[in-house]
């Protein structure tokens, strides 16, 4: 876990509460929750959480680090606060078949060998890729359309920044399954932008 | 023994959540130089983490 609310994340920039454009920070916190938690209330909840924490710490803050990040931070723990509730849940909880390899074989012939059609391409200027609003746009919609277990162990991993170990003792997996799954959550949404994003630019 | 396309990948996306050991770092490197399919593989897994990084506020980091 990332240490706390207030982690290792300042910059020497001092930036006021007051000055940053709340409503548009509001809407990237939503997108963010929604997208870790799948479920627009608990999401709702979340940032709204975050958001009253943030402000009642201020003057703690004030200076010490850019507002984003400093709010993001404390949303992340809220979002893992709320996984670790529902991975309670026997309903909710993954099981061996979650982390089969099958999705994994359709991408490979039977050597083991990228088929032709689906053999990664070059994207360009990797740089300029994720600073690009067209990039993110079919990002999300990749996002969104990975399986709900594969996503929630993807999100926890990429965005939560949760070490594998911690991922498996929250959701009572062991770590081969977790890698598995994270493996095929990666090659899937990797081909899911390369159909977007290489081979139809005009997307929106 | 030669790695194939399919546990390259498995290896890349594992350097992701863990260091690879020596020997693995080695048939990986030796199968990066002759597949090109692969090599944008492992270029892309880093811009999915940077762009998972962006849009959740750590783009710094």
């Amino acid at each position: 876990m990332e240490g706390g609310l207030l982690n290792n994340e300042q910059q020497p920039t001092s930036e006021s509460f007051t000055d940053i454009d709340l409503t548009k920070l509001r809407t990237e916190m939503l997108r963010f929750a929604t997208l870790q938690l799948r479920d627009s209330t608990s999401a709702e909840d979340a940032v709204q959480e975050a958001l009253s924490a943030a402000f009642v710490a201020k003057d703690k803050f004030e200076g010490r680090a850019k507002v984003r990040s400093w709010v993001f931070s404390i949303l992340r723990n809220k979002i893992i606060d709320i996984i670790r509730e529902r991975a309670r849940h026997p309903s909710q909880s993954l099981t061996q078949e979650d982390g089969s390899e099958d999705e994994l074989n359709e991408l490979f012939d039977e050597n083991g060998r990228w088929r032709k059609d689906v053999q990664p391409s070059s994207w360009g200027q990797p740089e300029e890729t994720y600073s690009n609003d067209q990039f993110m746009k079919i990002f999300e919609i990749c996002l969104k359309t990975m399986k709900e277990k594969v996503a929630r162990v993807f999100m926890m991993r990429e965005f939560l920044g949760l070490e594998t170990s911690d991922i498996c003792t929250e959701l009572n997996i062991s770590e081969s399954n977790c890698w598995v799954i994270l493996h095929r959550g990666r090659s899937r949404l990797r081909l899911c932008l390369e159909n977007g994003w290489i081979n139809n630019e005009e997307i929106t | 023994m030669m790695l194939n396309c399919k546990n390259a990948t498995k290896l890349m996306s594992q350097a992701q959540d863990r260091p690879l050991f020596l020997k693995e770092r080695i048939s990986l490197r030796f199968h990066l130089m002759m597949c090109s399919g692969c090599n944008n593989y492992n270029q892309q897994m880093f811009l999915i983490r940077k762009a998972c990084r962006h849009m959740g506020g750590r783009s710094k980091e």
